[in-house]
């Protein structure tokens, strides 16, 4: 598993049909994505790094959980709303990828 | 220390869960009318407590406590439910025994919280609730498994149906029957990610060994969302929403505005044959009467804007609309979440200011209060209302849209649009350099509204309205009476009293500075009393016009307004109206929320300035276009 976010297409492609890579971040998941939560980093942005994976784990995103991009907003694909484990949470993508994932199938 | 409980003894009862849980209809079931709203001391915290009797006898003090996603506490308001579930609420005799509050249909997170509160020590029941719909849907929940996984007492409850609350209350007269004392939690401490992620996935573990998920999940919520939240027709639908919502105001009001007006007219008239003419009759006639009238006629409005808010909030669409509108309110330097206070700041921009507190990030926090009051609140209503109908001509556009209807649409896109130019300049200005806080929250499953809970939201928004009119309103409207008809007109004066009253010398000693916005004295009379409230000064107009012309036969307000102002000088009033910092319980609360005068001051700067600005451009520009 690797942490580099290179396996997976770059923001704004909406279709992952083509090539569904095997890992990557939530943060760069296209639209319609479904996979399986691998593990929750602290990474640095908005928030002091542990209080991001903590509100992430507060929301539900946790290691094994099934996960699927339903929604995603108008301009840059950005919030979007990710189904986990049958809860439906909206965030941005800035966030989301601290969010590691393997695509299933 | 252990002592049983007597019967007699009054005990207390708090509800703890989630937002979106059901609590409050839960509540709203157990105690039905018998409930009491304040604040807790020190906070502008929404206090709810109500009382009930359970069937063995016990009388029981029920405590709605504000919803809550964590013991963590980000907010005033979960401040004051871990302070309540810690038993370290000041002023607050801890609980007898906590009742968690769970969805039935979404316990996931809700199991979490749950075993978060155990940890406390406290002694608690948790109530799945919304149990129906979670049977409806094809879940089969273990109850007894629940039970023993968790180690605290679990219950079934459907709150919006009659005896479905039957069982919560045994469940609490065993729990209560055991012997306890209520105490201060000790030993708590907030988890680390180690922490929450630890009670995560044995929530998880529990989940998995207590309920059954059926084999094809439903797809309501899944297949509305597929058109709600898409990206183009998603926006258009909330566009359309907002827009139905701004002519419903306008339309569905109207009748029941039509009956309260005849019903003062007729009270007004009524007086009049028991009082005999002179300064007591004006009083009451003028003053009360008129004043107090013409700010309860837009009750109505008032009803039914805070219908489609508690509407879409019970119908799960106000996260949704905030998902829709992060990405457009981020570059005007909003956070998503800012959508709901300023929706609700349609209503009123004091509960909108309150409900800021889910944002966390102070500086979004601030950007968001200073614009709030920037949003048409409902105390604009009687002001718009009255000068659309006087100067704006009934008919209707494209034989769908009343004109009037469309110049109100346009005065809230008016607001809308300067909260966002406002917050964008504050972001460049005022609060440069701040990284943008996270936008996350939870698309809870849409379920039908609940009658009784809106009903009785809607109640407590009307009687609000109502202690308003009479007491703020009321008071300022004796004084506008004294100042408009003290001191009387010498013998032999030859124009209206109203000319010899203060009135007249306050509003003329103004008319520099408001001359250039095209407002006549009588406006500027109107204005200084409207700055505690800006209904008061469609009040306050009536009592001036209504004494000025004490003489000739009573005409409706509108009516005369239209005979005395030119259009110009009404579109400056509507354009003044948008921006004018005219509400002192908003001034104040904003100074309680931000903890600053200094920011209370610069909203009432800001928007003051604003509202010159936009009355002189219009003015000038309408009397340019030979509408003076």
């Amino acid at each position: 598993m690797s942490t580099s976010t290179d396996c997976l297409p770059p923001f704004g492609v909406v279709s992952m049909t083509a090539s569904v890579p095997t890992c990557g971040h939530l943060g760069a998941a296209a639209l319609g994505f479904r996979g399986r939560i691998r593990a929750v980093n602290p990474i640095a942005g908005s928030l002091p790094p542990e209080e991001l994976e903590r509100r992430l784990v507060e929301l539900g995103f946790v290691e094994g959980a099934m996960v699927e991009l339903l929604h995603q907003g108008l301009f840059g694909g950005d919030p979007i709303a990710v189904r986990v484990d049958g809860v439906t949470i909206a965030l941005r993508r800035r966030e989301a990828a601290a969010v590691l994932v393997e695509a299933a199938d | 220390m252990n002592e049983v409980l007597p019967l007699a003894r009054e005990l207390r009862v708090a509800l703890v869960g989630r937002p979106n849980c059901g609590k409050t209809a839960l509540f709203n079931a157990l105690t039905g009318s018998r409930q009491k709203v304040a604040n807790y001391p020190g906070v502008t915290v929404e206090r709810k407590e109500g009382a009930l009797a359970t069937p063995a006898g016990r009388l029981l003090k029920l405590l709605d406590l504000p919803g809550t996603y964590s013991l963590r506490a980000r907010s005033p308001d979960e401040v004051v439910t871990r302070d309540a579930v810690l038993g370290r609420l000041e002023g607050e005799t801890p609980p007898d025994l906590f009742v968690c509050v769970g969805d039935a249909t979404n316990l996931r997170l809700c199991l979490r919280l749950v075993l978060e509160i155990k940890r406390t020590g406290q002694p608690m029941v948790f109530a799945l609730n919304m149990f129906d719909i979670a049977r409806h849907r094809g879940m089969v929940i273990d109850v007894a498994r629940m039970e023993a996984e968790l180690g605290v007492p679990v219950v079934t409850s459907v709150a919006v149906r009659r005896g479905g609350t039957a069982a919560l209350l045994d469940k609490v007269d065993a729990a209560l029957a055991a012997p306890r004392v209520p105490h201060a939690a000790e030993g708590w401490s907030e988890p680390d990610a180690a922490g929450v992620r630890r009670l995560q996935k044995e929530a998880d573990r529990i989940l998995r060994a207590s309920v059954q998920h059926p084999e094809a999940p439903d797809t309501v919520t899944a297949r509305l969302d597929k058109v709600l939240l898409h990206p183009v027709a998603g926006l258009a639908i909330l566009l359309a929403v907002l827009f139905l919502m701004f002519q419903a105001v306008f339309t569905w009001a109207a009748p029941a505005m039509e009956l309260i007006k005849a019903g003062f007219d007729a009270l007004g008239v009524w007086v009049g044959t028991l009082v005999p003419a002179g300064l007591l009759l004006s009083f009451i006639q003028n003053g009360l009467i008129a004043g107090v009238g013409s700010v309860l006629v837009f009750l109505p409005q008032i009803l039914v804007l805070f219908l489609f808010i508690l509407l879409l909030e019970d119908f799960g669409y106000m996260s949704r609309a905030a998902f829709l509108m992060d990405k457009i309110m981020g570059g005007a330097g909003l956070h998503g979440r800012a959508f709901i206070p300023l929706l609700s700041s349609f209503a009123c921009a004091i509960p909108g200011i309150m409900s800021t507190r889910v944002i966390d990030s102070r500086r979004d926090r601030l950007a968001t209060i200073l614009v709030a009051p920037l949003m048409t609140c409902s105390a604009r209503i009687p002001v718009y209302t009255l000068i659309i109908g006087a100067f704006i001509p009934d008919r209707s556009v494209g034989g769908v849209f009343s004109l009037q209807g469309l110049v109100m649409f346009g005065l809230y896109t008016a607001g809308i649009a300067s909260a966002l130019g406002v917050s964008f300049l504050l972001k460049k200005f005022v609060f440069q350099g701040a990284p943008p806080e996270p936008f996350m929250l939870e698309l809870p499953d849409y379920k039908r509204p609940d009658a009784r809970n809106v009903l009785m939201g809607l109640y407590q928004r009307g009687i609000i309205f109502l202690k308003r009119a009479g007491t703020t309103i009321l008071a300022m409207m004796c004084v506008i009476w004294v100042l408009a008809s003290v001191p009387r007109p010498p013998e032999g004066a030859t124009q209206p009293a109203i000319e010899y009253s203060l009135a007249a010398k306050i509003g003329h000693a103004l008319e520099p500075i408001i001359a250039p916005i095209g407002f006549n004295w009588q406006i500027g009379v109107a204005l200084i009393p409207g700055m505690a409230a800006r209904e008061v000064a469609v009040a306050s107009l009536g009592t001036v016009y209504a004494i000025e012309n004490a003489d000739e036969a009573p005409e409706e307000l509108g009516a005369a307004l239209a005979g005395k102002w030119s259009l110009a000088t009404a579109l400056a009033l509507l354009a003044w109206y948008v921006f004018a910092p005219q509400c002192a319980s908003t001034l104040v609360v904003v100074r309680k929320e931000t903890g600053s005068l200094g920011w209370m001051w610069f909203l009432f700067g800001y928007m003051l300035a604003l509202a010159y600005a936009a009355a002189f451009v219009t003015y000038q520009g309408a009397v340019l276009l030979g509408l003076g």
